[in-house]
């Protein structure tokens, strides 16, 4: 495996007013592995994600994301929409689909930031713009049909049932051509069945070399998936190993102690 | 079965008297404070009573109504609603020549009709080119624009006061006008559109109400109150038009302007730009989050919003050769989104039926012109509870890709 | 000098309307988080309710004390009963529908409200009564500062005083505290929401009618459309002041009532407007979150 890291933090804080979600957080994420973030609630996972993807600024510490042969890139303080560009795609906890379009639409969506077409081209449909249509057309029903919705495409999203709309997001994160795709509780609210179709699609998803960091309460899920685990609680890394370490670490127990874990 | 029960009689009884000492001051007394005279209307109060015991009624039948089909669509989950507008496309049998009827009835208008119609019907119809342009900004954005009207002055003044000073032609200054607006689009967008939706609404309404109180009172730029006259009328090669001609020669200008500003519409709404703009809509971060960048498509949305505004005003302008402020107001914003929302929002049909209901009903129903605002108003609140997608809900494209021909 | 007391006194009356108004502005968007469209046409309305009852009783020759005071109960009785109303009928269907919907049903209302008022009155400017007396000791001071002057600032800050004390020492008022911060967890823990939001617009309503009253009794003549501008310009004063908040609402209106004031006397009093719309611009693009108020995080 490729040992690179893909992703450095370092030293992540942020504040909130006087209250310290992450507290100099660090995390290496090497490139073509499934990296997990465990804690308890509130540990400030999913505020480690809007730090990520833009969506807050951090209040000190560094971002930096390094495409393999390429110079690293500094993410701090981008857009959300540029750091998606940079090649960090999410999902979100609660999902955040675009209800009103599409299956396919919400996918084409994500083609976004790699097209460029513009208005005139959008009225005169040039050839180019023609082209550029048909290939996201096309790249888009191939990501549904990794995800099993090919057949819904034209189905609009909010008609989806859960599970689908968990795949939806990962489809439409991945129409964005990420290096690392970042997956916010991608389990949360499934059956066992759905379970196990979303850890071979991660699986296959890992397979054509993307890297991938996911928050998870499912202990179950991380443990067969993670190559790699960091635990944080209280903003702060209390723990990283590969699962087996993880499991037997006395702090990371004591931190879920109360809290009922299943390490089936 | 819809059944009215006695809860619901009582509950229409007490909505009646609520609404008859509600209104008491306001509908039963009639002062005039210069002569000290006062009219005492009771009558009033009776059709206030039985107004609000029907409308009370028919809420009710309609709320059960509604449960039972939600009830029946849980049910038969799975299967998605279809509204008639999509079955109405979906069967090309009946479209096909519902629409070539449709476009032959606006061929020939001005052979069937009097000048006064064609007059009426060229009015209806830039109202259909304004209501198209709103619904980019806020049937397809999201984002409510209460200052459109201002564009709309923009284009106007533009060639009014183009052709006051400099002579210049209707075809020439109808790109400019168009031009401008966009630019005070663009202007006007950069600040605010970081703006949570409220507050847009808000601040498009004083941009709105600014430009009003300066053509008002900039007198030397815009000469006052009293507008601009003599505006040369669109021209056709030199070709001296007699009046009725002119009139004809307009009508199909503005009907050219419709088909075009529905094509354009058109293929925006189908293409990546649209998309972004109706993404934008549902959910601003995910929208981000998916790389695309929300201040530049607000930006496109608002100056194409704006250019479509422009446009109309020209047209507007050289269609009365006369113009002033009063044709400006916030009431006009209000009117042009009430075409939208009544419509359908973000729905191309939807826009069209909802512009030639609102403009022509006013003008075939003398009568009622008067209630014409307060019926806006009615409209709006009630499009918003019993119908918010309109009368016409937007259908979303679907794409074939070049491998998946079959569905 | 005198000039500079008399623009003074004339920004902080101004204030003060804008203040009674821009209250309920602020109340009604901290609690369900809406513009409030129609909150004009409330203040309109009751200056018209004023009008009307005080014409009818002059013509029965009550004393002009007792007149006055029963305009304004009616002024402020219809008022709240408008308000309830408004938010019944317009509102409370559309909780939970897209943000866009309950904003344009309250454009709607407020159009509404301005034509049936022109329709079942008039369109042209009423001239409203002289209710307030003009006492003979307050003869020197008169050409900077008249009676309704001072009888709008002390109103004005006799009502801000019952407000605060409603809101901070009240049930009543710990509800609407508990509702504005967290609706769910409010009605979760007992509060009646529904009620609540009832009372803010109820409130609301009432402070408008009292600054219509005395707005009215001010300026002298009255039209269905006060109520547009008027809703404008205090709904900037809650912005400038930070909507939500209800000292900031006060701040907002005196900052704004004295800016026009000073804008319109030493300036023009023809973009008298502009100046409030311009500045309502400038502080949405600048400083959203108003003088007061706090930025929002949105939760993702």
């Amino acid at each position: 495996m490729n040992m690179e890291p893909i992703l450095s933090v370092r030293g992540l804080c942020m504040d909130f007013g006087g209250i310290r979600a992450l507290d100099k957080l660090d995390l290496r994420i090497r490139a073509g592995e499934i990296a997990a973030l465990i804690g308890p609630n509130g540990a400030g996972k999913t505020t480690f994600f809007n730090c990520l993807t833009g969506i807050y600024t951090p209040t000190a510490g560094e971002l930096l994301l390094a495409p393999p042969g390429q110079p690293s890139r500094r993410l701090n303080g981008l857009k959300p929409n540029r750091v998606t560009e940079a090649g960090l795609a999410r999902t979100f906890q609660n999902i955040r689909l675009f209800p009103g379009m599409t299956v396919l639409e919400n996918v084409l969506i994500g083609r976004h930031c790699r097209t460029k077409a513009k208005i005139l081209g959008a009225i005169l449909r040039d050839p180019r713009t023609r082209r550029e249509e048909r290939e996201n057309v096309d790249i888009g029903m191939a990501l549904l049909k990794k995800v099993g919705l090919a057949h819904m495409a034209d189905e609009v999203a909010k008609n989806l049932p859960y599970g689908a709309q968990r795949r939806l997001e990962i489809a439409r994160a991945l129409a964005t051509e990420p290096l690392l795709l970042l997956l916010d509780e991608p389990a949360a609210g499934m059956n066992p069945q759905e379970t196990q179709e979303l850890i071979s699609l991660i699986r296959s998803i890992r397979a054509e070399g993307l890297s991938i960091l996911l928050i998870e309460h499912d202990m179950k899920l991380v443990m067969s998936l993670s190559d790699y685990i960091f635990v944080v609680d209280y903003g702060r890394k209390i723990a990283e190993g590969v699962p087996e370490e993880v499991r037997i670490n006395p702090v990371v127990i004591k931190a879920y102690l109360g809290e009922e874990v299943d390490y089936a | 079965m819809n059944v009215i029960t006695i809860k619901n009689f009582r509950n229409a009884l007490v909505t009646a008297l609520w609404f008859m000492f509600l209104t008491f001051p306001i509908m039963v007394i009639k002062v005039n404070t210069t002569e000290n005279l006062i009219v005492w209307r009771w009558h009033n109060l009776l059709y206030v009573g039985a107004t609000a015991f029907t409308a009370s009624l028919l809420t009710a039948l309609y709320r059960q109504y509604r449960d039972r089909k939600r009830s029946q669509q849980q049910q038969e989950e799975g299967t998605s609603r279809v509204s008639w507008n999509e079955r109405f496309f979906n069967t090309p049998a009946i479209a096909r020549p519902v629409c070539a009827l449709g476009a032959l009835f606006f061929l020939v208008f001005p052979l069937l009709f009097s000048t006064y119609q064609v007059n009426i019907m060229t009015t209806a119809l830039m109202y259909v080119v304004l209501g198209l342009g709103l619904n980019i900004v806020v049937g397809v954005a999201g984002l409510l624009n209460l200052g459109y009207v201002a564009f709309y002055a923009v284009g106007a003044y533009t060639y009014a006061l183009l052709n006051m000073h400099y002579g210049v032609g209707f075809w020439v200054a109808l790109p400019l006008g168009g031009i401008m607006a966009a630019l005070f689009g663009i202007l006007l967008g950069f600040p605010v559109l970081r703006l949570r939706g409220d507050y847009l609404a808000i601040v498009t309404l004083g941009f709105g109400e600014i430009i009003l109180l300066v053509l008002k009172n900039w007198s030397e730029f815009s000469q006052g109150p009293g507008g601009i006259s003599n505006i040369s009328r669109p021209g056709l090669f030199n070709i001296q038009l007699s009046m009725e001609a002119t009139l004809n020669y307009q009508y199909y200008l503005t009907i050219a302007m419709v088909l075009l500003t529905i094509f354009v519409i058109n293929r925006l709404q189908n293409s990546r730009i649209g998309r972004a703009l109706f993404a934008l809509r549902e959910d601003e971060i995910a929208c981000q989050a998916m790389g695309i960048d929300k201040t530049t498509i607000k930006l496109t949305a608002f100056a194409l919003g704006a250019t479509w505004a422009g446009l109309a005003g020209v047209f507007f302008a050289a269609k009365n050769a006369y113009i002033n402020p009063d044709s400006f107001t916030f009431l006009e914003s209000a009117m042009i989104l009430c075409i939208v929302v009544l419509g359908g929002m973000g729905s191309i049909l939807g826009v069209i039926i909802g512009a030639l209901v609102l403009i022509l009903l006013p003008e075939y129903l003398r009568a009622f012109s008067d209630y014409r605002m307060l019926a806006f108003g009615a409209i709006l609140v009630s499009m918003m509870i019993f119908r918010p997608q309109g009368i016409v809900a937007n259908i979303r494209q679907s794409y074939r890709s070049s491998k998946d021909g079959a569905p | 000098m005198e000039y500079f007391l008399e623009l003074v006194f004339s920004g902080l009356t101004r204030g003060s309307i804008y203040a009674l108004i821009a209250l309920g502005y602020t109340m009604v968007y901290g609690i369900i988080g809406l513009i409030n469209f129609a909150h004009g046409e409330i203040y309109m309305i009751g200056a018209f309710t004023a009008l009307i009852i005080a014409t009818v009783l002059n013509m029965y020759g009550l004393p002009l004390p007792a007149v006055l005071i029963l305009a304004a109960i009616a002024a402020i009785v219809w008022s709240a009963a408008y308000g309830f109303t408004v938010e019944r009928v317009a509102y409370r269907p559309l909780r939970g529908a897209p943000r866009l919907s309950p904003l344009i049903s309250a454009i709607g209302m407020s159009i509404f409200l301005q034509n049936y008022v022109m329709l079942a009155q008039t369109p042209n400017f009423l001239p409203f009564p002289t209710l307030i007396p003009e006492p003979a000791f307050l003869e020197p001071i008169a050409s900077m500062v008249g009676t309704t002057d001072l009888t709008i600032l002390l109103v004005t800050t006799v009502v801000m005083v019952l407000l605060t004390l409603l809101i901070k020492f009240t049930r009543t008022g710990k509800a609407m505290r508990a509702t504005s911060q967290d609706r769910t967890m409010a009605f979760l823990v007992g509060v009646n929401v529904d009620t609540v939001i009832s009372i803010t617009f109820v409130i609301g309503s009432s402070l408008a009618a009292i600054g219509g009253v005395l707005i009215a009794s001010h300026i002298g003549q009255i039209n269905f459309y006060i109520g547009f501008i008027a809703g404008i310009k205090a709904f900037t004063a809650a912005v400038l002041g930070g909507i939500g908040s209800i000292p900031g609402a006060v701040l907002g209106s005196f900052v704004l009532g004295l800016t026009e004031s000073f804008a319109t006397g030493y300036v023009s009093s023809a973009y008298e407007d502009v100046f409030a719309f311009s500045l309502l611009v400038l502080i949405l693009i600048f400083r959203p979150a108003g003088l007061l108020g706090k930025a929002s995080i949105e939760k993702v």
